[in-house]
């Protein structure tokens, strides 16, 4: 079984070493545009696809005008794959929506022989969109997204709805759900809100990255399948994550939160949310029985490295990259610009503390460095 | 061919020529086995490797046979993944992707055989040169699309321009028929189906016309001479003659159509539902394999690999059946069908 995966995690691995070699060569030598960096290293990362459009985009500003000598390769192949991928040590630094479970970090740490560290580096809402631009702002919660998604709820005029929205003309429509069909983060943060807030939801349904929906729903393949879903049925409705809806101008569901406050996914009260949220010291948290101005369905991206193993430039690099898209004002600003939200200001205090980690228990410099950082 | 090399050697002049002259044909001695052994080595190494990809798979995805039990797992219809990294928490069925699987291909070679025959047919016997030549190298153009491409298109402009109100026709004439019993959602099992058959066209274009374009022409002027019109020529002495090509075009389509993930993925609205209604959502063994793989924990990894060996005998038992079925016709039709 052991033996299988690694084959797996090298076969997945192919395609990404092949775009690391030939990217490497061609971009370190050119510094002319960029800023005045002294580091210089080849970095890869595989992970989660909900942030993906931000980490191009952090990645593109920062080896063109921070650091011309490193170039980062980051591959959207999934969380699952992205964890896998760590533990296979095929990569430089892992990325998923879910935590490292302690059963993880164990097989992290047997296989690398130090601690994993694990952080957040982003924040980011899952919206209820829709077909019909009349309901934009319609406000739904917890148990009618549970009724809608379970069947029990089929038009928009349901009394349930018609409660949340007294001064809203609703359609008579037939309510279309749409989900995605492929495992997805955003189907995670999604059911796991569910579960938490609604206990029918978390015995019949209860939270993954795929569930077993209930009959009659329509799948769509990725965001973009999702969206063409909603826009194709007349009572189209779906959760997408914030920066596609953001994207793709579609109409979106309020969401009454902890505090009974019906709150629109704005880039603000994302912001909210993830101060709302109580962030233990080992990062494992999910962002729930948010209150206040929080927009309630929100979920959050964490990077994942080793305390050993790197070459030190690769490891600066690291610490580098990641302490400058966490704390410069422009990559910030990038983040809020493609729906994102940056962590608050003590909490990015914590997490450079916890990034500087990262090989910092590399007491000989080079233990495993083969399969390490690549400089 | 195999036994005209052997036979060459046993000509009766042969053995004296290699006894006299052994120098002078040593090396085409040489030649001869050592051609025989390469040959027979790339033969093998087709059968190694699918026999290296059936083990391997197996073995990888023992542990939810041993779990669901393989009845359990080929006909259960829930698939519940788990997370755990160890063992096998969830439940895992792969009944709802076995019949979207086989339900799309249907639809695709359904629609697809005639039309295929069709176009050949018009290509080879019907339409003048000028037309005949640019055709056929559209058809084969298509052939060149990617999936992902038929998968985009399907989706975003197929669809919603041409399918959906096609749909909701149907519905509403033969809403009361099973197959097509509403509600209409767009994405489904027949558009997937039908963007499967347009994909599968051309390669069964090629072989069905070089079939047809191969048919001994003096049969089908004994044909016209004994006064068949065309169109019996054509059906009565063409098509019979080439039905052993014809099904063989027929199931290199169908392989690809069980075997095609994104096109599907992105048509078929995945869901791990299945129905007899063909508007309604369902998933493929690939595309659910493609679409779950990325994001998927361990031990439903273990599981995927379990519908990819499901995968391994739905294709080999459709493609003995199709063998079954040219031999069982070949006889009663005294067709030379293989």
């Amino acid at each position: 079984m052991r033996n299988g995966r690694s084959k797996l995690a090298v076969l997945a691995a192919i395609p990404l070493l092949a775009t690391a070699c030939g990217g490497g060569g061609g971009d370190t030598g050119d510094g002319s545009d960029g800023g005045g960096g002294d580091l210089s290293a080849s970095l890869t990362g595989a992970g989660a696809s909900f942030p993906d459009p931000l980490f191009q985009d952090w990645i593109y500003t920062y080896s063109n005008d921070v650091q011309p000598g490193v170039s980062i390769n980051y591959q959207s192949v999934g969380s699952g794959a992205g964890v896998e991928q760590f533990l296979e040590q095929t990569v430089d630094f892992g990325s998923s929506e879910e935590p490292l479970s302690d059963e993880d970090l164990a097989a992290a740490s047997e296989a690398r022989g130090c601690e994993a560290v694990q952080f957040p580096v982003v924040f980011g809402a899952v919206v209820i969109a829709f077909n019909n631009p009349d309901l934009d702002g319609l406000v739904l919660d917890a148990e009618t997204i549970a009724g809608i998604y379970s069947r029990d709820i089929t038009t928009f005029d349901d009394p349930a709805i018609a409660e949340l929205n007294p001064d809203m003309e609703l359609p008579g429509d037939e309510i279309v759900p749409v989900h995605r069909s492929d495992g997805s983060g955003t189907t995670y943060v999604f059911s796991h809100y569910l579960s938490t807030e609604v206990d029918s939801w978390a015995s019949e349904y209860g939270e993954g990255k795929e569930l077993d929906w209930a009959d009659g729903l329509v799948g769509g393949q990725q965001n973009d399948g999702v969206a063409q879903g909603i826009t194709q049925n007349p009572g189209g409705l779906g959760y997408v994550n914030q920066s596609f809806a953001q994207e793709a101008g579609l109409s979106v569901a309020q969401i009454v939160n902890e505090d009974g406050n019906p709150v629109a996914p704005t880039l603000e009260a994302t912001i909210a949310a993830s101060e709302e949220a109580e962030i233990p010291e080992n990062f494992q948290f999910a962002i729930d029985d948010i209150g206040g101005e929080g927009y309630p369905i929100a979920g959050s991206n964490w990077i994942f490295t080793y305390t050993c193993g790197y070459e030190q430039a690769g490891a600066d690099a690291i610490i580098d990259f990641w302490t400058w898209a966490l704390t410069d004002e422009g990559a910030r600003e990038l983040a809020g610009e493609l729906g994102y939200a940056p962590l608050g200001e003590e909490l990015t205090d914590r997490v450079v503390a916890e990034l500087e980690k990262t090989n910092s228990e590399n007491a000989a410099g080079d233990s495993g460095a083969d399969e390490g950082a690549d400089s | 061919m195999s036994t005209e090399v052997r036979e060459a050697p046993r000509d009766p002049e042969a053995p004296q020529d290699s006894v006299g002259g052994t120098l002078r044909s040593g090396r085409g001695r040489l030649a001869d086995p050592v051609f025989k052994w390469v040959v027979a080595a790339c033969g093998t190494i087709v059968l190694v490797i699918l026999a290296l990809m059936v083990v391997r798979t197996t073995a990888e995805a023992w542990p939810v046979f041993a779990k669901e039990g393989f009845f359990g797992f080929l006909f259960g219809d829930t698939w519940d993944p788990g997370t755990s990294r160890t063992e096998i928490t969830g439940t895992y069925s792969a009944w709802p992707f076995i019949y979207g699987t086989l339900v799309t291909a249907t639809i695709a070679i359904a629609i697809a055989l005639p039309l295929a025959i069709m176009v050949s047919v018009y290509l080879t016997h019907m339409a003048p040169r000028r037309i005949a030549k640019p055709l056929s190298y559209t058809v084969e153009l298509l052939a060149a699309v990617p999936s992902v491409i038929f998968g985009l298109w399907g989706l975003h402009w197929f669809l919603p321009n041409v399918l959906r109100p096609f749909f909701d026709a149907l519905e509403g004439a033969l809403g009361w028929f099973f197959l097509f019993e509403g509600p209409v959602r767009g994405v489904g099992y027949l558009p997937a189906g039908i963007v499967l058959a347009i994909m599968i066209l051309p390669i069964m274009t090629a072989i069905i016309r070089e079939v047809i374009a191969v048919q001994p022409l003096d049969q089908q002027m004994a044909g016209y001479a004994l006064g068949s019109t065309r169109w019996e020529v054509i059906t009565k002495v063409v098509l019979p003659s080439g039905f052993s090509g014809i099904v063989a075009a027929a199931m290199l389509g169908l392989g690809r159509a069980l075997g095609e993930t994104i096109a599907v993925l992105m048509l078929i609205g995945g869901s791990q539902s299945w129905g007899a209604s063909l508007f309604g959502t369902g998933s493929s063994m690939a595309s659910h394999i493609a679409a779950t793989f990325g994001e998927s924990s361990p031990e439903s990894r273990i599981a995927l690999m379990a519908i990819g060996v499901a995968l391994f005998l739905v294709t080999m038992i459709v493609n003995i059946l199709a063998r079954v079925i040219v031999w069982r016709l070949g006889q009663t039709t005294g067709d030379s069908a293989v």
